[in-house]
């Protein structure tokens, strides 16, 4: 399928670039409607790689990149079921997100996060999959999950321990605050800083002088240099469902779906 | 040395700029978030734009309890 419109994405391939564009209200959060997407897009990137050499990730959203997991399904679904079958679905679910993460992660094209404001939770993990971070000058990153009683399911602790050092990942991760790009860039996290509205831009510009390399030479480049932690993203997954069954996430997820807060994102 | 009165002006500036609320119409002891009538993510762009402004990182849990321009001013003074 060289291009695709759904309900949460789309993608197109153009002079040698393939374009996924989140585009879901409020912020792309991502839920079982989107995971399917997502799916369904690691599934096409088999054929698609064949006519491509960069992919480019980037949002419709003028409110951000991704605002992380839909934790509104989340608590919605949980509810739902009872308390011995939650696990069992989150586990599914964890399950199914680690393996287009890591499909995106692995895939032989070099592969660019262009990212603007609200870049949280699995937003943030969403682009940490990424080869090159490319973030408008008003993005914010930030691993919120802790407030919530929980780590970061989608792979972000150990891809961001892959690309920093441990300190800047225990600084993100133990306060829970948002950093802004340029801090971000000042920490290694993000290649460039562009200026407002410019991320997608200077996405298409970096890709179009990535395709003037030899593509086997770069992916030999990347395979070498870029490895997936499979070990630490197993575990993660282990964490998430140990901590899940706490009642504190239960009330924890209550109060942010029930909050009317103006931040309800602090701690 | 920039005074308090003065981080307060810049930001009250800032946000009728980027809010397009008449600066006129707003006051150092005013609710931002209802004056601006701004929900918790435009808050986080201004937290960016104030960052940017005055050369600075504010962690945004320092803004926890914070809602008039004021308060928000002795904040971003004790960074400066």
């Amino acid at each position: 399928m060289k291009s695709f419109q759904g309900k949460c994405l789309s993608w197109r391939i153009s002079d040698g670039t393939i374009e996924l564009q989140l585009d879901r209200a409020p912020c792309n959060e991502i839920g079982s409607e989107s995971l399917a997407e997502l799916e369904k897009f690691t599934e096409a990137l088999e054929s698609l790689q064949r006519d491509a050499h960069a992919l480019i990730i980037s949002s419709a959203r003028s409110e951000g990149f991704c605002a992380g997991a839909d934790l509104r399904e989340l608590y919605e679904r949980s509810q739902s079921l009872r308390p011995a079958d939650r696990i069992a679905a989150v586990r599914a679910f964890l399950e199914r997100i680690h393996r287009v993460m890591n499909a995106i992660d692995g895939a032989p094209l070099t592969t660019i996060a262009a990212v603007h404001g609200v870049t949280f939770g699995g937003g943030f993990e969403l682009a940490l999959t990424c080869d090159l971070i490319i973030a408008d000058k008003m993005t914010r990153f930030c691993f919120p999950e802790l407030r919530l009683g929980l780590i970061p399911g989608f792979g972000g602790i150990p891809r961001l321990k892959r690309d920093l050092g441990n300190a800047v990942v225990r600084d993100l991760l133990l306060t829970g605050r948002s950093i802004n790009a340029t801090k971000a860039q000042s920490v290694g996290l993000v290649s460039q800083v562009t200026g407002e509205g410019d991320a997608l831009r200077v996405a298409r510009a970096t890709a179009a002088q990535i395709g003037k390399f030899d593509r086997e030479t770069a992916m030999a480049a990347k395979r070498f240099i870029k490895t997936i932690p499979h070990d630490e993203l197993r575990r993660e997954i282990e964490i998430f469902c140990e901590l899940f069954t706490k009642p504190a996430v239960e009330e924890g997820l209550r109060k942010f779906v029930e909050s009317t807060d103006a931040l309800p994102y602090l701690p | 040395m920039t005074t308090l009165e003065k981080t307060t002006e810049d930001i009250l500036q800032l946000a009728s700029a980027h809010f397009k609320v008449p600066r006129e119409q707003l006051n150092p002891t005013d609710d931002f978030f209802k004056k601006l009538g701004i929900n918790s993510l435009q808050a986080l762009d201004l937290l960016t734009r104030i960052e940017q402004h005055f050369h600075i990182e504010l962690p945004d849990y320092e803004l926890q309890g914070v809602s008039d321009f004021r308060t928000l001013a002795e904040r971003i003074q004790s960074r400066l």
